[in-house]
């Protein structure tokens, strides 16, 4: 039984046909690439899934709950969050404060502190705590995205290009990071870094001009010739 | 008088206000048009003009005096509102929320300094002819429809020009927009800021001089109905509301649509004005304003969706 | 702390005062009642409202009629004023918080616009533009008489010291933080799981009422009710005070309309063009100091001031 499933999700701006017709479906406690080429809909799709875009057609249902007419809010009420793709933290604030936003949610009381402390110290942010958000540097800010995630407990995570800007011992820890999560949380994430996605992903997901072009574990999609001549083409010299 | 000749010279008054509205508001579309700013103390610019214009016929009487106050008063306010934009507006790189705070405190300074130069009393000034001219109406007699001529109903050679010459500078904005190097240079700016500016258009001098245009437009606007209305401090504050209402209804931005809706605005302020109370007009064309912008954000004939 | 020092001070200035300055501090604590409700929607929520004065008079006129028209006693009569600022605080928050940015200005200016003309037109009953002086009844509150300067000074303390006790815990609390970070970065907070747009509406609802609190207060203190606090004017002000005084800070609407309120004083014993000095205040506070007073204090000294 899958944890989210998405049935013929199509959105158009315009005239552009920006996702066309997507289905997907991610077991609970996977671990899923979500690849291609700039302008393929990663993005539109993810927001279609959190619920910052309203899809032209299609449905999304989480846990066999049908919640494509649901508000963003209620969604991320149910067991989604979602990190930005261009970092998207409270820079007023202090990193301490971020991610009490985030886990006041689902914590009150006495709890609530101690389920900060817990998210910092996951990403190794907790030194940083009484820092102002915008002082960060970019990486620490990006793991503060994902301290915020986190903090809200998710069952579902949604993460839009977290490694882009950092530095490889940062992505090193992110993957570190995610390898510990996984199995707890279901985690989607997009991304361009193809080391990062054949070390990380149980499956790999590819979409190209709004389709999905093919779906399978890392190795079947290393094979794929379609996949190869649309995405890999022959100068990714970082493949596995 | 009876309905008929009523509503006619009803119209004809509110064709009147049409006129000078469209003038007043092209200049607010423009520049909100072109800048995306919000000028609040677009009524004083008006106001300054009609202020200029007896000043400027003080010094010179008769129809000459009138003259050049259409010419020296438009120039004026014009230059005054470069002056503005050069020295507040660009510092703030023309935020939209922080520039409507800084022109209402214009607004202020403008007024208040009115008030300390020319006074609190509404002054007049004279029309540079004045001929009244009565006007027929049909009347259905005993050999058929003949032409009648009721008392009261008529118009004034002055009115009608003032029309006439509302239409003439307003054919003149559109074929400078639509035809000539600077129109196209402000069309440009306005439909993308920042290709203007990889194209070399000096975007800053282009906005300065459109805040001055749409400024001297709202001057010209009330040098043209002065005659008819009195000059007066504030005089400012209904031009700006109406102004507002056209081109928000009109569509922000879109020169046809504010027309139309000048239009139909001037004559319905005019027409409901005779038959119903003024300030019952204003409240549902203020509510009307509000409800556009809640619902239909793009107004009657919305530019983009924005 | 700060703040229960303010007031501790403002009780000893009640013994120490001279007559003159009494009156009007008493004023003032009033307003910046009325700046502090301006500043939670303005400072905390991040939403610049052009139609406050909206709400003050709904709380004004609505305790002054149920005074006036249905013999209330000042409690009663209170408790109307407040009621009506919540309602209408409430619909205007429903159709205005559809739109954002300088929409939300012009349609929250329109709305203010709308009441202050009915004020106008339904004069039968709300006596227009003259207004009417508060019989006797509805300044009694609780045997005490609210016209004596004594128990009006201690009055206006006390409606002072509720709204600022009152937003200090609101801002400390959750709800506060959560209307910080939206005015930060309001997408960001939906993602989160909140919704940004309830709010919102629980903001304007609160600011709104708390303005109707001071307007209610202002006219049972001072005694008469009138359009001007309907005018656009007065949606102007509370804005001047916040930014004045900083805006976002707790103690910022009472220095901002401290200040301003003296400067006027002065300036209006120089002239009659008094809001000149707001004219020029407000551009240069939007060009040289947005943060305002306190927010100064808060950026060089102190930065946990709340």
């Amino acid at each position: 039984m899958s944890l989210l499933s998405v049935r013929g999700l199509t959105r158009d701006f315009d005239g552009l046909r920006a996702v066309d017709g997507v289905d997907l479906d991610l077991a609970a406690g996977e671990v899923r690439a979500l690849i291609g080429p700039n302008g393929a809909g990663k993005t539109t799709l993810v927001g279609m899934i959190a619920g910052r875009i309203a899809p032209s057609r299609g449905r999304v249902i989480l846990d066999g709950r049908d919640i494509t007419r649901l508000p963003a809010h209620r969604r991320m009420r149910l067991g989604m969050a979602y990190t930005f793709q261009i970092t998207s933290v409270f820079t007023g604030l202090s990193v301490a404060e971020n991610v009490w936003l985030a886990a006041r949610r689902r914590v009150r009381g006495a709890g609530l502190a101690q389920a900060v402390r817990a998210a910092l110290a996951r990403v190794g942010l907790e030194g940083r705590a009484d820092q102002v958000a915008g002082d960060l540097a970019y990486g620490h800010q990006r793991l503060l995205e994902i301290a915020m995630g986190l903090a809200q407990r998710p069952r579902l995570l949604i993460l839009d290009e977290p490694t882009q800007g950092l530095s490889e011992g940062e992505i090193a820890a992110f993957q570190a990071l995610v390898r510990d999560l996984a199995g707890e949380v279901t985690i989607l994430l997009i991304e361009h870094n193809m080391a990062v996605v054949m070390a990380l992903a149980e499956r790999i997901t590819v979409m190209a001009g709004g389709r999905i072009l093919a779906e399978g574990t890392p190795p079947e999609i290393h094979a794929n010739r379609a996949v190869q001549a649309a995405y890999l083409g022959g100068d990714d010299a970082a493949d596995c | 008088m009876e309905f008929g000749p009523h509503l006619m010279l009803a119209t004809l008054e509110g064709a009147v206000t049409a006129a000078v509205l469209a003038l007043t508001a092209a200049g607010l579309s423009l520049v909100f048009g072109v800048m995306r700013v919000v000028n609040i103390a677009h009524g004083e610019f008006f106001m300054l003009g009609a202020v200029l214009a007896w000043w400027v016929t003080q010094a010179v009487a008769g129809p000459w005096g009138f003259a050049l106050a259409l010419v020296v008063a438009p120039l004026l306010v014009g230059a005054l509102a470069v002056a503005a934009d050069v020295t507040i507006l660009r510092r703030l790189s023309y935020d939209p929320e922080r520039t409507i705070v800084a022109t209402i405190g214009l607004l202020y300074i403008l007024q208040q300094l009115t008030l300390m130069t020319f006074g609190p009393d509404a002054r007049p000034v004279v029309a540079p002819f004045n001929a009244r001219i009565a006007l027929p109406w049909v009347e259905r007699g005993p050999e058929g429809w003949t032409l009648i001529w009721p008392w009261g109903l008529g118009t004034t050679s002055y009115k009608l020009a003032v029309i006439g010459a509302a239409g003439a500078v307003l054919a003149a904005l559109w074929l400078f927009l639509a035809r000539s190097r600077a129109g196209l240079v402000m069309r440009a700016t306005q439909a993308d800021r920042e290709m203007a500016t990889a194209f070399g258009v000096p975007v800053e001098r282009v906005y300065a001089l459109t805040f001055g245009l749409g400024a001297a437009l709202a001057a010209l606007a009330a040098v043209l109905i002065v005659p008819i209305q009195q000059a007066h401090y504030l005089m400012g504050a209904d031009p700006l509301l109406l102004s507002f209402i056209v081109v928000i209804i009109g569509g922000l931005g879109s020169l046809p649509g504010t027309l139309l809706a000048a239009v139909l605005i001037g004559l319905s302020d005019g027409i409901i004005s005779v038959f119903f109370s003024p300030t019952l007009a204003k409240i549902l064309a203020t509510l009307l304003v509000a409800l556009v912008l809640v619902f239909r954000p793009q107004g009657l004939f919305g530019a983009r969706g924005r | 702390m700060l703040h229960l020092g303010l007031l501790a001070l403002l009780l000893a200035a009640h013994f120490l005062l001279p007559a003159y300055h009494h009156g009007n501090l008493a004023r003032v604590m009033v307003l910046a009642s009325y700046a502090l409700a301006y500043n939670l929607l303005f400072g905390y929520t991040g939403l610049l409202s052009l139609g406050h004065a909206l709400f003050f008079a709904a709380g004004m006129y609505g305790m002054g009629m149920g005074v006036q028209h249905l013999g209330l006693g000042a409690g009663a009569g209170l408790i109307l004023g407040i009621g009506s600022g919540a309602v209408v605080s409430a619909l205007v928050a429903a159709l205005a918080l559809r739109t954002s940015g300088v929409a939300f200005m012009i349609v929250t200016l329109m709305f203010a616009q709308a009441g202050f003309l009915a004020i106008l037109h339904f004069g039968a009953w709300t006596r227009g533009d003259e207004g009417f002086v508060l019989a006797q009844a509805g300044r009694t509150l609780w045997g005490m008489d609210l016209s004596a300067p004594g128990t009006r000074y201690l009055a206006a303390l006390a409606l002072f010291s509720v709204c600022l006790l009152l937003s200090l815990a609101l801002v400390r609390a959750p709800f506060g933080r959560v209307l910080v970070a939206i005015r930060e970065n309001e997408e960001r907070v939906r993602m989160l799981g909140y919704d940004t747009q309830a709010h919102r509406f629980a903001a304007m609802v609160a600011s709104g009422t708390m303005a109707a609190a001071a307007g209610a207060v202002y006219g049972m203190l001072f005694g008469y009710v009138g359009a001007t606090f309907a005018s656009v004017q007065y949606s102007i002000l509370p804005l001047l005070w916040v930014l004045l005084g900083g805006a976002g800070t707790v103690l910022g609407p009472f220095i901002g309309t401290l200040f301003m309120f003296y400067l006027i004083d002065l300036g209006s014993g120089l002239t009659t063009a008094y809001m000149l000095i707001a004219g020029v205040v407000l551009v240069g506070l939007t060009l040289f100091a947005p943060q305002g007073i306190m927010g100064e204090v808060r950026r060089r000294l102190w930065r946990g001031l709340p």
